[in-house]
């Protein structure tokens, strides 16, 4: 049943779009940049209406679009994925290009954004923020007055974050309009001028620059209001379960980290991308053997070199990119649920599938995953869903440890109440809840203590009474209690 | 199911065709010799299905069965082994550059086409070179008249190769499609990452599916030398390999790994020697053997394509997995196209 939705933005004002997963956000900003066409409905630009039925037409009519996936070519540098398509030429016929031009004005564009790299750097040296900016300096050189932007800091640490809503107010200063969608509320009250909030492929209302809380929003994007969002550390006195001596990754060999998790806690992760936490989390469980130290679950000694040895003794990894690591996405939801587990439905080597479906049919009711049955493929799911999938192959075993990696990237609100209320049970019943978060809220949110770590280094171990976003940051960026003292 | 389903109308249509053309397509003489061919290949081309279904791909098939037969030959003939001996050695020959394929893949990390490539190039020098370039044949066959019997004889009016095929496909369907070992297998041809983070050894995995290759290769090597009963080692083979990957494809094998069935490979093979038969008996000019061949296989997939795009499911997993036409496909059916 298609449903009216309408939206309007002004000339140099930030639009925040909100909304769940499947609440329609995607579908109308892609309606906007020519991506789909609309059943009913006009686009009116300065009043006049206008007909997208294309990128191209979306393109000429200066409507930018900045996908959450990244759009780029790695293998040309940075003046050539700006410039795609529409080299400057020379020579008439030949139609060579003109480089000099190219990359005098592509060096324009990076000053405009700040974006501090020479133009004919490969892009594959750049981070995935600074690819982004390219993005948005290739939207910028096609003159873009209306800039779509998809979630653009779902992949970026909180200090490029940051530098990107810098760069999102000073083109709005330069009287760019644009739509922001993010499922990051903090974001979205630091930038937004107006909010707008979809439900279920409709309007489901709108809060002016002064209207703009937490919680309305979230009101607004769920329909009803989430008393207590994060599911709140619990306290009381805990021993040490699961202790990690002196491990060296090999991303990091200099630095060793040393932590215990203690059982009934959940153990937040704090840092900026690239801080050495995912890696942490791999050499635990095995994916890339720590190169020395020493795992051990309430007094012994963990031997874990391989994903099958952690899986065996009870540690479970829940990986940052679902996707790619957590998944097969093709493959039915109960092949991906057993898979670790498989010799528990055998005999004899061979699978009995009724087991298994019955096993992946209870795991997966026990973790409410909304799928028609455990027989179609988990690429069908909605994100949250695909975590819960990922999840039930865990909880289909006896857990001890379970590491959540980002659990809760990309995932629309309730789900990732369900999520929260899942890992506090599941500390309850004794199991060592690790979570790796880049989402400050998040971590302060949930967290019983936050660990905090720094290119490969731990930083510190905070207390939940000592937590705050301050202290958190201070040890992010590697400023240790004693050197900020 | 649907996949399979495709080639094997196909496979019937061409059958009733050729038949109402030329009879002689169901005598009982061109049946049986048909039969011992989709033995023969059936047996290797389930193999090489393995490997594809891990992502992989093993070109040196041809090759190896050069070297086998020369090695038989000479084992047998030559050195006048006893002939369970001179078998147990070429099976391990086959199965040992199996694995060396196997562990070169998985822990040197070379790509299993570049890999397969230099063993499809190296075998054919060394059997060249055993054999000193001359043909080499098994004489009068005294004292191992059972493994001629292996390749040429029949039992009940059934040729042996096909017997041997309906028992290797009977292991093999239970292995890769009811067995924990299977299921790792396309695991690891649909997402290695995943199925590593789920705790499969993918290495091993893969491996081992060399492994196999070089185990049915080895077996089907053995029959093919005493079908021939001559081992010229230039061109022993040739093509045998993108007979068999132009089988593992047409039933269903995607070159990106993770989909393939034995019942697919089996029905890939039927085709592919129907194709050949066809050109005999409806008396096509044999030089366009190939491209018969080719076209045809180009047919099969193109249409498969285009059906699956009027599937709603199946776009959806089409676009999931990278929705492009996967041009090795094409490759496989052209490279045969021009060969010769």
């Amino acid at each position: 049943m298609p449903t009216p939705v309408g939206l309007a933005v002004h000339p140099g004002e930030v639009v925040a779009l909100i909304g769940e997963n499947g609440a329609g956000k995607s579908t109308l900003m892609k309606i906007i940049g020519g991506v789909y066409q609309p059943d009913e409905g006009a686009v009116f630009i300065e009043g006049r209406e206008v007909v997208i039925n294309s990128v191209a037409d979306a393109i000429r009519l200066r409507i930018g679009f900045i996908h959450q996936e990244l759009n780029v070519l790695d293998n040309l540098d940075v003046a050539s994925n700006i410039f795609l398509g529409r080299e400057p030429r020379r020579f008439g016929l030949l139609r060579l290009i003109d480089g000099g031009r190219m990359y005098r004005d592509a060096r324009v564009y990076l000053e405009r954004l700040g974006l501090d790299v020479p133009p004919d750097t490969p892009l594959s040296r750049l981070s995935i923020a600074q690819q982004q900016m390219v993005e948005i300096a290739k939207s910028l050189s096609q003159e873009a007055r209306i800039l779509i932007m998809d979630e653009p800091t779902s992949s970026l640490t909180l200090t490029e974050t940051e530098r990107l809503i810098e760069v999102v107010r000073e083109l709005r200063a330069q009287g760019v309009s644009i739509i922001y969608i993010s499922h990051r509320l903090g974001e979205v009250e630091a930038l937004a001028d107006r909010v707008v909030a979809l439900r279920d492929g409709r309007n489901a209302g709108e809060l002016s620059r002064a209207e703009v809380s937490h919680e309305r929003m979230v009101r607004m994007m769920v329909g009803r209001d989430i008393a207590n969002f994060y599911v709140r550390p619990e306290g009381g006195a805990r021993e040490s379960a699961f202790e990690v001596r002196a491990l060296r990754t090999r991303r990091y060999p200099q630095h060793a980290v040393s932590f215990a998790a203690r059982r009934g806690e959940i153990l937040g992760f704090a840092g900026l991308v690239g801080a050495g936490r995912s890696e942490l989390a791999q050499a635990i469980f095995g994916v890339e053997p720590p190169v020395a130290g020493e795992l051990a679950l309430d007094g012994r000694a963990l031997k874990i070199r391989s994903p099958q040895d952690a899986i065996r003794q009870g540690v479970y990894l829940a990986p940052e990119d679902r996707r790619r690591a957590g998944l097969i996405l093709e493959e039915a939801i109960r092949k991906n649920v057993s898979l670790p587990s498989l010799a528990r439905y055998a005999s004899a080597g061979l699978v009995n599938a009724d087991a298994e479906g019955r096993a992946a049919k209870e795991v997966c009711g026990r973790l409410n995953v909304k799928a028609p049955s455990v027989e179609v493929a988990a690429g069908t799911l909605s994100g949250g869903n695909q975590q819960k999938v990922v999840l039930a192959k865990w909880l289909a075993r006896e857990p001890k440890v379970l590491i959540f990696d980002e659990p809760t990237r990309g995932i629309d609100v309730g789900a990732k109440h369900e999520i929260y209320e899942l890992m506090r049970g599941l500390a309850r019943a004794g199991v060592v809840i690790i979570m790796i978060s880049s989402d400050m809220e998040e971590v302060l949110g949930v967290s019983d203590r936050v660990a905090v770590m720094h290119e490969g280094r731990l930083t510190g171990v905070l207390e939940r009474e000592q937590c705050s976003e301050e202290a958190v940051m201070r040890l992010a960026v590697g400023r240790t209690e004693t050197a900020a003292a | 199911m649907r996949k399979e389903l495709g080639t094997f109308i196909l496979l019937v249509v061409l059958c009733a065709v050729v038949a109402a053309i030329n009879p002689r397509f169901v005598g009982g003489a061109n049946l049986q010799n048909m039969a011992r061919l989709i033995g023969m290949y059936g047996i290797f081309s389930i193999g090489l299905g393995v490997v594809i279904i891990t992502g992989g791909i093993d070109l040196s098939v041809g090759s190896v069965f050069a070297l086998l037969g020369v090695l038989l030959s000479i084992t047998l003939t030559t050195w006048h082994w006893p002939p369970a001996l001179a078998v147990a050695a070429v099976m391990c020959v086959s199965v040992g550059l199996g694995l060396v394929h196997g562990l070169l893949v998985t822990r040197v990390r070379i790509q299993p086409f570049i890999v397969t490539l230099c063993g499809l190039l190296f075998y054919r020098g060394l059997a060249r070179f055993i054999a000193n370039d001359e043909t080499k044949g098994f004489g009068t066959g005294q004292g191992f008249e059972w493994l001629t019997a292996l390749a040429t004889g029949s039992l009940f009016g059934v040729p042996a190769p096909f017997i041997l095929l309906v028992v290797v496909a009977a292991v093999m369907w239970v292995v890769l499609h009811r067995s924990i070992y299977g299921r790792y297998l396309f695991a690891v041809g649909r997402n290695e990452e995943a199925a590593r983070y789920s705790g499969v050894n993918a290495r091993a995995v893969v491996a081992s599916a060399y492994v196999v290759s070089g185990l049915t290769a080895g077996v089907a090597g053995i029959l093919l030398a005493f079908y021939t009963n001559s081992v010229s080692p230039s061109s022993h083979g040739n093509f045998f390999e993108l007979y068999g990957i132009a089988a593992a494809v047409l039933g269903g094998c995607s070159l990106r790994g993770g989909e393939g069935s034995v019942v697919g490979i089996l029905i890939g093979t039927a085709l592919l020697q129907v194709l050949q038969n066809l050109v005999n008996l409806l008396g096509i000019p044999s030089s366009l053997n190939f491209a018969v061949m080719g076209a045809v296989i180009l047919i099969g997939v193109v249409a498969d394509q285009l059906l699956k795009r009027r599937q709603p499911l199946a776009v959806a997993r089409e676009s999931a997995g990278g929705g492009t036409p996967p041009p090795p496909r094409m490759a496989a059916g052209s490279a045969g196209g021009a060969g010769d």
